[in-house]
């Protein structure tokens, strides 16, 4: 075990949160570190495509937009989960961190007289999501990355990080395995932040990246910071089908129709006001029940799946708005959206919830912090709306970038962690590394990997009842036990991305156990969590947040916490 | 069943290079990247490589799949064998470092690219606002921003194999997309940075980047515009133009 440099703010994960919260640390005088399992330009906030909202008023359709209705759709959108502090700090912060971004180079899309771009997006009042055609992630990435590359602050890539170093609930560094050398190292810091991106690889059908496996909220959950609202999954309602990679709400805001098998706009049954623009759970369980009923078409792999039209758009306009999607029905299914439907189907795309922290990004444990879609603050609720995600990386990686900045300052001691006590820590976490890797078994992780996403696909999706997610918490607790009779991963630890695979199955199945937890207990259809079994909402029982903690023997510990109610009271969530 | 003939090497190991070949059961629009996770999932000792977004917009996966350098993840096998019958050879980048097997050391790709100032630079004051960009200006940079530095075109090139101090066709893609930008005031600096035998003028226009750009790129384009508005520059300053 080697022990290596020693920062202020250790950063994990180098997509837009974790950029963001790096420049931020930074810039107030501390020393910052960024570490990745991946190059930060291979994170998945480079998939982003349709755009980030920001209540700019740009648009001639909306004059009238203000951060108090931004706030009030996203609450809305979120089913009331959404605390409402947060979601109105986040919106009245939304111009500047845009313009500041656009001023570091961000190529956003034009309107005419030269301002930035913006179109209509779901369960939006206004035209308030910023774009820069359909590939807006990929632009926000690059220009952030290119501000790290300006300011110089350090990267190390290729170094995969499995344990944090808590002791006494205070947070002193990590541990992981460099990649290119082969080796365990510790890294020691005054702060962590996580900031490592959602959980869709638990499922199998799902628009994330490989990459995106869960193991940042693991990390915290495993050192006692709670999980929140993880039970709240949102499908996206359009992926394609066999490769379920995304395409952009952008195609609806931009005029696209969703049509059943009937040659019917069925979204008129469902939402008569937002059509195709209603928010994504509702447009997401509209596709499914048409599916479901018999009006959808079938696919080779037996899924049923429904049109995606956007040839009325026009080559012109799908041309300069939506290249990128083009491109990837071109290349994945071979057919064109100038001249045909896209295939689509809804996917699983982004966890709600996730490691539970305050405004500023802090979690129970002393300085860590979490910012991104690992973090839960909440400002998504029981549903995001689309475009807030990449708002969301912005504002609160600042946030937590600032934070964790005057931690460090108000340590009094600038000492890092007792040199014995690393030792310490370090040969606890070698063990537990050889526990893994020197297994005695004969399980094989990716069957293991496997069995779980198909579990969650099937029964942990947009439409859920209890038989169903008792059926999953047993196939759960069958393959925790099952995780013990592994079969050693491949030797060596150089680029073994058999080992990663290895040690990411544990943070897998721990992640989607607390998903099945908060899903059971809430008796109730709140957003994108809908029970057959219940199928109101519940606002006298459950207008309040999952929290899930890990316990020692591998117990979970389901509680509740209040929502933050502001200025905008629940009512019925109608589009 | 489709072959796939893939490239191990590990430099630590005493041990050549060699092909291992791993026979993977084809169906219809399965890419190459479906085939290395499967030989993963289902040999014994498997070729490491890199991957992410499966969707052809990280970068993570750019290699030499049959003759041309290409992303694993957008590659069906259907497009380069009929039926999936006949053999995938996969190799990694080449004229950068072997770490192991498909992976490579990315160190000197980055190092040009950050020798270009890869950022905005602009004038002292800031609006308020946003800058303000027109429709047209904003279309100049189109293309140039949609690079995901896969490195396809750096492997392609000949130069950059016998030049590894040449800059590479991502580096003045990179430096000709913040020209073009209305928004940069650094137009002469950028010139400078790129304006040296190790830079546009080691450029011999092969073309293999424009070729192989698994996004449709054009950097020997830009390499060409740099040129011109560089040797434009030079003449103003002989006559005293500027």
């Amino acid at each position: 075990m080697m022990l290596a440099n020693k920062y202020d703010v250790i950063i994990i994960g180098g997509g837009l949160a974790g950029l963001r919260a790096a420049v931020e640390a930074q810039a107030n005088g501390v020393s910052a570190l960024i570490v990745s399992k991946l190059h930060p330009l291979r994170s998945h906030s480079g998939a982003a495509q349709g755009g980030v909202n920001a209540p700019l008023a740009n648009n001639p359709e909306a004059k009238d937009d203000t951060p108090d209705k931004h706030a009030y759709d996203t609450v809305k959108g979120s089913d009331f989960l959404a605390d409402q502090d947060a979601v109105q700090m986040m919106t009245a912060m939304a111009p500047e961190i845009i313009y500041e971004l656009e001023h570091w180079g961000c190529p956003f899309s034009r309107t005419d007289d030269g301002r930035i771009a913006q179109r209509p997006f779901g369960g939006a009042g206004y035209p308030r999501t910023c774009y820069g055609a359909d590939k807006t992630g990929l632009y926000m990435l690059h220009t952030l990355y290119e501000q790290v590359v300006k300011r110089g602050i350090t990267i190390i890539s290729d170094f995969f990080v499995t344990a944090l170093i808590v002791e006494g609930n205070t947070c002193y560094g990590i541990a992981g395995i460099d990649m290119i050398k082969g080796r365990l190292e510790t890294i020691v810091g005054h702060t962590v932040i996580i900031a490592t991106g959602g959980a869709g690889r638990i499922y199998g059908k799902s628009s994330n990246a490989l990459t995106s496996t869960g193991l940042g909220m693991a990390l915290a959950y495993w050192v006692g910071a709670p999980l929140k609202d993880m039970e709240f999954i949102q499908f996206h309602p359009t992926g394609i089908i066999y490769k379920h990679i995304l395409m952009t709400e952008g195609c609806r805001g931009e005029g696209g129709y969703l049509v059943n098998s009937k040659g019917e706009r069925f979204m008129q049954k469902y939402a008569p006001s937002k059509m195709e623009l209603a928010p994504r759970d509702i447009v997401s369980r509209s596709i499914a029940t048409e599916i479901e009923q018999g009006r959808g078409f079938e696919a080779r792999d037996g899924s049923g799946y429904v049109h995606l039209d956007m040839r009325h758009l026009g080559a012109a306009k799908i041309m300069e708005r939506l290249p990128g999607v083009r491109e990837i029905c071109l290349d994945f299914l071979g057919l064109d959206i100038i001249k045909e439907p896209a295939p689509i189907q809804p996917v699983q795309h982004y966890t709600m919830g996730g490691i539970d922290t305050d405004v500023n990004g802090a979690t129970a444990v002393k300085g860590l912090y979490a910012s991104g879609e690992c973090a839960c603050v909440s400002v998504h609720g029981a549903n995001r709306l689309g475009g807030n995600s990449l708002l969301e990386t912005l504002v609160f990686g600042k946030r937590s970038g600032l934070a964790a900045a005057q931690y460090v300052s108000g340590v009094k001691q600038r000492s890092y962690i007792p040199q014995n006590l690393i030792v310490n820590i370090s040969r606890l976490y070698e063990s537990h590394f050889k526990r893994i890797t020197h297994s005695q078994g004969e399980e094989k992780h990716r069957v293991l990997k496997r069995e779980l996403s198909d579990t969650m696909d099937k029964l942990v999706g947009i439409f859920r009842n209890a038989q169903d997610l008792q059926s999953a918490l047993l196939k759960i607790k069958e393959l925790k036990a099952r995780f013990k009779l592994l079969a050693p991963p491949q030797s060596g630890l150089k680029f073994n991305y058999d080992i990663l695979t290895h040690l990411e199955l544990e943070a897998n199945i721990d992640v989607a156990e607390a998903v099945v937890m908060g899903a059971l207990k809430r008796e109730e259809s709140r957003g994108s969590h809908s029970r057959r079994d219940f199928p109101n909402r519940n606002d006298k029982d459950f207008l309040k947040h999952t929290l899930v903690y890990y316990r020692a023997k591998g117990d979970v510990d389901v509680q509740y916490k209040p929502v933050a109610i502001t200025k905008f009271q629940p009512e019925e969530r109608k589009y | 069943m489709t072959q796939f003939k893939v490239f191990r090497f590990d430099p630590e190991e005493n041990k050549p290079a060699r092909f291992d070949i791993y026979a993977v059961p084809w169906e219809k629009g399965m890419t190459v990247l479906e085939g290395l996770l499967f030989i993963a999932d289902n040999f014994y000792d498997t070729p490491s490589f890199r991957t992410s977004c499966r969707a052809a917009v990280c970068g993570s996966c750019a290699m030499h799949i049959n003759g041309r350098y290409r992303l694993v993840c957008n590659t069906l096998i259907e497009t380069l064998l009929p039926n999936g019958v006949g053999m995938i050879t996969i190799q990694p980048l080449a004229h950068l470092p072997v770490y192991k097997d498909l992976v490579v050391d990315m160190t000197n790709f980055f190092k040009h690219y950050e020798a270009i100032r890869p950022y905005l630079i602009h004038g002292k004051s800031l609006p308020e606002k946003e800058f303000t960009q027109s429709p047209r200006d904003r279309k100049k940079i189109d293309g140039a921003i949609d690079c995901i530095l896969c490195g396809a075109c750096y492997g392609s090139c000949p130069v950059a194999g016998t030049n590894p101090e040449y800059l590479g066709p991502h580096a003045i893609l990179k430096a000709a997309r913040f020209y073009n930008d209305s928004r940069d005031s650094a137009n002469k600096e950028r010139l400078t940075l790129i304006g040296h035998n190790k830079g546009l003028f080691r450029c011999h226009s092969i073309f293999n980047c424009q070729v192989v750009c698994p996004k449709n790129l054009d950097p020997a384009g830009a390499i060409s515009q740099m040129k011109v508005k560089l040797i434009w520059q030079k003449f103003k300053g002989l006559f005293g133009m500027e």
